[in-house]
């Protein structure tokens, strides 16, 4: 007899699919780790494709050191869980050079995320990442493929990507080259929290409405995580609202704009999101510097 | 219901009672399409409206659209919604598409993913690769200039790649006043064309004009005569692939073998086709041996019956060996096995087809490596014609027969994307350079069986008192070659070793002279010579060989067919200048009037070794000198 598979499941399968692929094929994986909701779908498929061993690789998280204090605890919660080693790597040079995300602007991401990613891997020569990017994220996404490949120097060349046909990928590399692999590639926003939902996955409770500490800084809302280093750092203590807010997409807590809301349950969520009007990357300051082509500039550089 | 109740009506359910919503939306099928169109037809704007209409456009991207649109856009003051999936910055700017690019939306139905195919001469594979994943085809049309060469090639690739459902949309109808006459004319054209071309049996036509919305999601009131589905109707009803997969025989190609600890063995992979449940027999594909499945294994427990389309873990009751590249079939009906095929490639790279040259070969799970030879014949994919053809080149479609080096558990495309499709990829490159479809296995594969004798390879290296090997001479041509092997054919013979020296323009006198110069020929050449050398490797001898060898890949290849160790690369490297002041055969001279072709070095290439086991430089060594510094380093000979 035969039944019609939902959305969610081919979705499911897909991805499964992908990392066994990577895992078969490659020498020395790892999972990009971010802690957001697209990581958190991310790591129960993995858990789902190689049950019952755990995934064959490890957890690497790229720190900021600026990433707010429940991703942190949710983290190493869930690495624990599921038996990964979890790797966490902060660029020395940034933090020798007190690098911030209110003195050095376009720098912060530059220094801490895009070098301190390629430092990491090389430094433990991994030869393919995991990373939890979705085509319907932004317009230069809509056209990267599920494998993609990196010169040596860690760049990405749009114009020379492997064609990918049927679920054949080509993993084969020369030396130095290596892979970004994305299993979500097809997943949308509405799909990652409708699988959150149907799962149970545990997610960052930041996502949720509570009332939280909060400033303005820049015409745009941000919570106050840690406010005596925000006071250090921009040389005076902001002025603190209690706000009902919560996050759409996590990251550095001075880069993550915040938005009011009451949805304090993942369907609340959902609904907020479906009858909102603006898309999810708009909390993020990063997209809007260097004007219209800026993630795909940052990706030639080799950011993830 | 009009388009804007749809909306109110969905938005109302998600306001008031998103659990409900939820769970419709949980139960929602997924459609894969392609768009198809040549430029300017209005594809962008076609999956532009769809996103819109579906409410998948947020706020901020409409405000951003809006000023894009005054800035840079076609339609004036309005809207243009081509903006919205012309993704990268280069393309942007010569405002055309360049890549396949995918989309995403819904609707209270299914969800979609659209593969925005660019339609131009030149990108033929990346259509290809867009329908590869594709249930559905839209084949756009302008209404005012009808069915034209364009539309012609992406039903003619959509019906190779087997897509089973085109729709032929026939767009712009606003431009024409909404002219049933012409319309009707188009759709004739198109009918007779497909029958005339023996392909897509089933299509639906649909008159719609993206930019205004007619008959895209509600049915227009410009188009009284047409009584049709509307595009969307059309899309949320369509059947979809992986259930039609569902009812052919299990198939699962293995990928990864699970095994946390000695109480637990279970085989990963994506079900092709069929479906399994426990106590099913078994067989496991090319070994053919039998067991019965015990469970299918799931971090949320055992499934009581796992269908095509998903991924599993799955149990034996026997230990049978099973690895990845395996295939797990139904016991009663397996998939055929076979190294010779007939098959369609389109090709994908700069580089054309080299004729017999070995490339990686990835089918499901396996990865063989695989040969092939020259095209029975290419399609013009403009007008169908069957051409005669030597190679194949960047969007070439040809017809091949085809050889792998060891058998492979396959199924006719026609039956199975997942055990009939591969693709091709490049020894050296690692660039993926075709993609292929297997129609039958030919039937002289199954004839000729391997015969196995009783004294082997080693015993006659035993009786010999050495080693076997290949002492593979590579260079320019007057770069020494042949007089340092003979050098060192004279050692070796001092030294009571057997050898055998296989001479290129000796050979030619002989077992090649039926071939020329051209790639094709001179790849077939290091094969046939690589073949030889492997034979008198197995009869205990050292073999010494001195070819140009131009190409790094056929070197590849014969080093890939002697066991490990036993392939001594030996570079001679003399500038061309050197050899070419040499001139001890007056080729360079030759070649450099234009009177000899294909010279290597003067108008065909050399791909110097990157690692060579030795390497001699006869500039600064005598003949002789070349000749001891090589036996030093083949030193000991047993």
């Amino acid at each position: 007899m035969t039944r019609t598979l939902t959305h969610l499941e081919r979705l499911e399968a897909e991805s499964i699919h992908i990392m066994r692929e990577v895992v078969a094929e490659s020498e020395r994986p790892v999972m990009l780790y971010s802690v957001g909701k697209d990581s958190a779908v991310m790591l129960h498929l993995a858990r789902k494709a190689f049950y019952p061993s755990p995934p064959p690789f490890p957890l690497l998280h790229v720190d900021t050191t600026w990433k707010f204090q429940d991703m942190y605890k949710l983290r190493d919660q869930m690495a624990n869980e599921s038996g990964m080693e979890l790797l966490v790597y902060q660029n020395q040079e940034a933090m020798d050079r007190g690098i911030n995300p209110f003195d050095h602007g376009p720098l912060h991401t530059d220094m801490w995320k895009t070098e301190g990613l390629k430092m990491a891997l090389d430094h433990y020569g991994f030869d393919a990442a995991f990373g939890g990017a979705r085509r319907d994220e932004e317009k230069s996404r809509a056209k990267e493929r599920i494998f993609s490949f990196r010169t040596a120097t860690h760049g990405w060349d749009p114009k020379n990507q492997r064609p990918e046909l049927w679920n054949l990928y080509n993993a084969r590399k020369t030396k130095g080259e290596s892979i970004r692999i994305f299993p979500i590639s097809n997943w949308t926003e509405l799909d990652i929290w409708q699988y959150i939902h149907l799962n149970d996955i545990p997610i960052v409770p930041l996502y949720f409405s509570a009332k939280r500490p909060t400033y303005e800084y820049q015409g745009q809302l941000f919570m106050a995580d840690d406010i005596d280093r925000l006071e250090r750092v921009m040389g005076k203590r902001p002025e603190i609202t209690e706000r009902s807010i919560r996050f759409r997409t996590l990251g550095c807590f001075p880069l993550t704009g915040a938005v009011e809301s009451d949805a304090k349950t993942l369907p609340e969520v959902i609904q907020e999101m479906l009858l909102t009007t603006t898309s999810e990357r708009q909390g993020r300051v990063i997209d809007k510097d260097g004007g219209d082509a800026s993630m795909e500039k940052k990706k030639q550089e080799g950011y993830f | 219901m009009s388009e804007a109740d749809t909306i109110y009506k969905t938005d109302a359910l998600i306001a008031e009672d998103i659990d409900a919503y939820l769970e419709t939306h949980q139960h929602k099928s997924l459609l894969r399409f392609i768009t198809c169109g040549s430029v300017d037809d209005g594809k962008s704007t076609l999956i532009g409206r769809l996103l819109y209409d579906s409410k998948m456009i947020f706020e901020d991207q409409l405000e951003a659209l809006q000023a894009d649109s005054k800035r840079v856009g076609t339609q004036g003051q309005e809207i243009d919604f081509a903006l919205l999936v012309d993704g990268l910055a280069a393309e942007r700017e010569q405002g055309i598409t360049i890549d396949v690019a995918y989309r995403f939306f819904a609707t209270e139905k299914r969800k979609f993913i659209v593969a925005d195919c660019p339609g131009h001469e030149q990108y033929t594979r990346n259509m290809v690769t867009g329908a590869s994943t594709a249930d559905l085809a839209i084949l756009l049309v302008d209404a005012r200039k009808g069915i034209i060469v364009q539309t012609r090639r992406h039903a003619y690739l959509a019906h190779l790649i087997g897509v089973k459902n085109i729709v032929l949309a026939v767009n712009k109808m606003d431009l024409i006043d909404y002219d049933q006459a012409r319309y009707d004319a188009i759709c004739d054209d198109f009918r007779a064309f497909v029958r005339e071309a023996g392909i897509a049996e089933n299509f639906t036509c649909i008159p719609i004009s993206g930019l205004a919305g007619d008959n895209i999601t509600s049915r227009s009131a410009n188009t009284p005569w047409y009584g049709g589905e509307t595009l969307m109707e059309h899309l949320e009803t369509v059947e979809l692939n992986n259930t039609d997969d569902q009812s052919k025989a299990f198939r699962l190609p293995v990928q990864w073998v699970n095994r946390p600890n000695l109480d637990f063995r279970g085989f990963s992979g994506l079900i092709s086709t069929g479906s399994v449940k426990p106590g099913d027999a078994i067989r496991v594909l090319p070994s053919g041996k039998t067991s019965t499945v015990t469970k299918i294994v799931t971090l949320e427990g055992e499934l009581e019956e796992a269908v095509a389309g998903q991924s599993v873990t799955i149990c034996f009751a026997d230990e049978v060996d099973c690895s990845r590249g395996n295939v797990i079939a139904t016991a009663d009906n397996p998939p055929e096995v076979s190294d010779q095929f007939e098959s369609t490639i389109v090709w994908m790279d700069d580089d054309p087809l080299h004729v017999g040259r070995s490339y990686w070969l990835k089918l499901g799970t396996q990865m063989v490596s695989a040969t092939v030879q020259q095209p029975k014949y290419t399609v013009n994919v403009n007008t169908m014609e069957h051409l005669a053809a030597k190679t194949l080149e960047l969007n070439a479609i040809g017809v091949v027969e085809l050889a792998t080096d060891k058998p492979i558990v396959f199924e006719p495309y026609t039956t199975s994307r997942a055990l009939g499709g591969y693709i091709l990829i490049d020894k050296i490159t690692n660039r993926t350079v075709g993609a292929g479809m297997l129609h039958f296995s030919l039937r002289r594969a199954q004839n000729v069986h391997w015969q196995a004798t009783d004294i082997g390879r080693d015993e006659h290296a035993n009786l010999k008192n050495q080693k076997p090997r290949v002492l593979w001479f590579t260079g320019l041509s007057g770069s020494g070659k042949s007089t340092i092997a003979n050098e060192v054919e004279k050692r070796l013979n001092l030294m009571n070793r057997h050898t055998f020296l296989l001479d290129g323009d000796n050979v030619r006198h002989g077992l090649n002279k039926d071939l020329g110069f051209t790639e094709a020929d001179r790849i077939e050449n290091i094969r046939r010579v690589g073949e030889v050398a492997k034979l008198m490797t197995d009869a205990g001898l050292i073999v010494l060989t001195a070819f140009i060898s131009p190409f790094r890949a056929e070197r590849d290849m014969v080093r890939a067919m002697m066991p490990e160790g036993e392939f001594v690369e030996i570079f001679v490297d003399t500038p061309l200048e050197v050899a070419e002041e040499r001139d001890v055969k007056g080729l360079y001279k030759k070649a450099r009037s234009g009177a000899l072709k294909n010279f290597t070095g003067i108008d065909s290439p050399y791909e110097a070794p990157l690692n060579p086991e030795i390497r001699v430089n006869t500039v600064e060594m005598t003949a002789a000198d070349a000749a001891e510094h090589i036996i030093r380093l083949l030193m000991p000979l047993k």
